[in-house]
């Protein structure tokens, strides 16, 4: 009994508390604390590591990102790559399968847009070149995510590595592609595929040269969401990701849902190959994907798969990385200064979700305390 | 006789949200007493005892510790005021001893001497009378032995205040004797013990003073001896309850089940159920009792298509009059035959429901394939979830709630009412009443009942003996995996169960009595 001096009479400072529920508006409302917070430690972190002015710093990232009418549109297009890409994802993820392999699905689905952009660009008509490039990179990326959801669910194998191996498969295969399709010879590179013809490239719609990808985009989210939410496929996934005995029980062919569940998240993939390379870089190389597969991961991971959330995420993402490139060069600094603004801002942000779920109970006033006593 | 109070609570009050899981509390704990808490379930025991042991810290009310008040913020912070908690769910590292097990976590010096551990450890099982090999690792242990660990663990931080929740759920007649036994001998040694139970005859026969709790509030505490099991009931629940399971004499006899020689091995390639035949029939229960882990599950599984079967063969008459081999079809292929199985398994949450999936969402687990389309229709699900809620008095704010955050018994509610509203002709539950306060259980009871009044054939794995001789028409005992017998309930005895759940074969001739 010695030992209960030991413990402090005093009631701790705080202790948290889980919220039953809060209302949209506080929610936002902290947030909105959060990113205001997030500016302040930014402008001292300019401050102290560069000596620029903080306002100077984010007009710029504000100007890089939408301070002419082409740089909307490229923050726009990188916008809806990203949310493609993590769209993609979604499916696999809700089932628990970590399809890391992205990146690989986007390079099949553009090797197949270049490969038909180059073999029938002089041969066949606009419109149904088009529509074959769609079903193609679909189809290779589907592919792509079929090989390891095979592995899986007959072996077993662990996705993760075996998805994330198979992009580098895929980087080779675009290498060799590069060899065939050289031009100019001895470039290494494959140049501007039917520069004159726009033979397979996306036309122009609403006076965009991305109007096609954002309805396309578009178009695809809403579907997922809605495959996701209210289709009996959608419902099997989420079973099988939440517990496979569960699906069993419910008299569910896992192996099936594993199996046919991949092939629509590598077809999505490969659907985002195609609207890089005949939506916009009208070329492959190695660095087509660029990342986005990985990126992706981010946003749908923190925007729990919710889609409107997803828009909100990878919007912010391109638009830190858009206006990155711009500070760069008018402040000469590089690159990673806007790679510590946006860990900052995303700190904060996932931070005060903890503050949405809990709140604190700071320690009562002692007065009250005493005449308790 | 003057006694002092170990623990005082006052005015203790603990809200999660909305939830008021305490409300204004005041409790006394006697130094050298057993001190039973009594209450429904989500009554707030539990919630209570994690505010003693530092798991949850109090919004309001004080706490006083051998009359000095304190603030116990963390379970560090119990152990050093004396308090220790036995969790329902052991907290043990399966590879390590039971000596390792006990000093893990613990301060100590750079070199360990695991020898004077193991005295001290022998000392302690010594003096209250355990039976504790301290070398033994705790993969080898049965389901008592690890509880021993844990009672062991928490002496040794030198608690004098015990708490115990639920100790006895998973415990056999003869192991629940050995618990009793110890838990006395610790009261001789001045120590003060509180047990978390809903078991009302093992609050009359351990227990010096009974606390009642009901949806949170604290109804009071009376003397054991002073009180009966009726009196306590009314207590617990606020109305007078009757506690008699009303069982029928089975009519319209077919046979449903047959299963013929049936040997299942389990992943590591050990035979889990070895040669086992029985027959079910409509109109009846069937009871399935053994010692926990011996071949109970696999059963079940094996008859819903969720076993491979080695050998053997597993038939089901249907009401039709066919005769369907189902012993090498998987679940998907015996649901696509209509064969109307109802299964609630074991696992509840792993395997029978979707944590995250609102009721709705989990009601859908049966019947989402309906309807030609490509989408699932929610509407009717719904329905049945209200209807549900309605009809076995489910507590949850609302349909939308995702079930994990239910409690024990409404989540086996909302379980046991899906499989039911399926219309099935065959229903196996296991452990229906696992973890379910009295008037859940009897809600289950007379569920049962009722379907085996339509014609189901119902096959209910129990660990209460007494409630299976209640409630079953014939009972099969496994051991081991394989069926050392199957008798009537309605002759039967405790005793003839426990032998039979030991290994004591009955001869050939006798095991086929009804069948």
């Amino acid at each position: 009994m010695s030992k209960v001096h030991t413990v402090s009479s005093k009631e701790p400072l705080f202790h948290m508390i889980k919220r039953d529920g809060i209302s949209a508006g506080k929610a936002w409302a902290i947030r909105l604390i959060a990113v205001v917070l997030s500016l302040i430690v930014c402008a001292v972190v300019i401050v102290a590591i560069t000596h620029q002015n903080p306002l100077e710093v984010y007009a710029g990232i504000i100007s890089g990102a939408v301070g002419t009418k082409r740089r909307i549109w490229v923050t726009i297009r990188e916008t809806l790559l990203l949310l493609l890409v993590a769209i993609g994802l979604t499916p696999a993820f809700r089932m628990r399968f970590w399809n890391i392999g992205a990146e690989g699905q986007i390079l099949l689905g553009g090797i197949a847009s270049a490969g038909l952009m180059i073999a029938f660009g002089n041969v066949l008509p606009g419109w149904l070149l088009l529509l074959l490039i769609l079903v193609a990179s679909m189809i290779a990326g589907m592919i792509w995510g079929l090989i390891p959801a095979i592995f899986k669910a007959t072996f077993n194998t662990n996705e993760t590595l075996f998805t994330l191996m198979l992009n580098y498969v895929a980087m080779q295969l675009v290498t060799f592609c590069i060899v065939y399709w050289e031009k100019p010879a001895g470039s290494n590179t494959v140049g501007i595929i039917n520069g004159d013809s726009k033979a397979g490239w996306f036309p122009a719609l609403f006076g965009s040269d991305y109007g096609l990808s954002v309805i396309l985009v578009l178009a695809v989210t809403l579907l997922v969401h809605i495959y996701m939410k209210y289709s009996k496929q959608g419902y099997e996934i989420n079973v099988v990701g939440e517990s496979q005995n569960t699906a069993r029980y419910a008299g569910i062919n896992v192996t099936a849902v594993i199996i046919r569940t991949m092939m629509i998240s590598g077809a999505i993939c490969g659907l985002a190959g195609a609207v890089v390379v005949s939506g916009a870089s009208h070329t492959i190389s190695t660095s087509t994907a660029g990342g986005r597969g990985f990126t992706a991961i981010i946003v749908a991971w923190m925007s729990k798969f919710h889609p409107g959330a997803m828009i909100l995420v990878s919007l912010f993402l391109v638009f830190m990385q858009q206006g990155s490139i711009q500070i760069a060069s008018q402040f000469g600094l590089n690159e990673n200064a806007s790679d510590i603004i946006t860990g900052i801002l995303l700190f904060f942000l996932i931070g005060c979700e903890f503050f949405i779920r809990y709140q604190l109970e700071f320690r009562k006033k002692k007065q009250e305390k005493e005449v308790q006593a | 006789m003057e006694m002092k109070n170990a623990i005082e609570l006052s005015h203790v009050t603990k809200r999660f949200g909305e939830v008021v899981a305490n409300d204004d509390v005041n409790l006394t704990v006697r130094e050298g007493e057993i001190l039973s808490i009594l209450g429904e379930n989500g009554s707030g025991k539990t919630t209570l005892m994690n505010m003693l042991s530092g798991i949850y810290f109090p919004d309001e009310g004080s706490i006083k510790v051998k009359g000095q008040e304190v603030t116990i913020t963390s379970p560090k912070d119990a152990f050093d005021l004396g308090i220790g908690m036995i969790h329902q769910h052991f907290k043990l590292i399966d590879v390590m001893t039971a000596a390792e097990n006990i000093i893990l976590g613990l301060e100590g010096k750079q070199i360990l001497n695991m020898d004077k551990v193991k005295k001290q450890v022998q000392e302690l099982t010594a003096t209250y009378g355990f039976d504790l090999n301290p070398d033994q690792k705790i993969y080898d242990m049965s389901v008592s032995q690890k509880q021993t660990v844990e009672i062991i663990k928490v002496l040794y931080r030198g608690a004098d205040i015990l708490i115990l929740d639920e100790p006895t759920a998973v415990l056999t007649p003869q192991e629940i004797d050995k618990l009793f036994a110890v838990l006395r001998n610790m009261r001789s040694a001045g120590k003060s013990i509180i047990i978390i139970t809903h078991k009302l005859n093992e609050v009359m026969e351990l227990s010096d003073r009974v606390a009642v709790l009901r949806k949170g509030k604290y109804i009071g505490t009376v003397e054991t001896r002073t009180a009966t099991i009726e009196s306590l009931t009314e207590m617990m629940v606020g109305e007078k309850v009757s506690l008699d399971i009303d069982r029928s004499e089975p009519h319209d006899r077919h046979k449903r089940i047959e299963m013929r020689g049936i040997t299942v091995r389990n992943a590591e390639g050990t035979k889990v159920i070895k040669e086992a035949s029985f027959t079910s029939y409509s109109g009846e229960i069937l009871g399935v009792a053994g010692i926990s882990g011996n071949g109970q599950k696999e059963l079940l599984e094996a008859i819903a298509g969720l076993q491979f079967i080695e050998s053997g063969e597993i038939l089901y008459y249907s009401p039709e009059g066919e005769v369907k081999k189902i012993s090498d079809m998987k679940a998907d292929e015996i649901r696509k035959l209509k064969i109307s199985f109802s299964f609630v398994p074991e696992d509840r949450l792993g395997m029978g429901l979707v944590g995250d999936m609102d009721l709705t969402g989990n009601m859908m687990i049966r019947s989402y394939r309906n309807g030609h389309g490509f989408f699932a229709d929610r509407k009717k699900p719904r329905k049945l979830a209200e209807k549900i809620v309605d009809q076995l008095e489910v507590s949850t704010p609302s349909v939308e709630t995702a079930v994990r955050r239910l409690s024990g018994g409404n989540v086996q509610k909302v379980l046991v009412g899906r499989e039911i509203a399926s219309q099935p002709t065959v229903l196996m539950v296991a452990y229906p009443v696992r973890g379910l306060d009295i008037n859940s259980s009897y809600t289950i009871y007379n569920l049962l009942n009722e379907q085996k009044e339509k014609g189901v054939s119902v096959i209910c794995v129990g660990e209460d003996l007494d409630v299976l001789l209640d409630l079953c028409d014939r009972i099969l005992v496994l051991s081991g995996g394989e069926v050392a017998g199957i008798v009537d309930a309605r002759t039967t005895t405790k005793q003839e169960l426990g032998l039979l759940m030991t290994g004591h074969k009955k001869s050939g001739k006798e095991k086929e009595v009804l069948s």
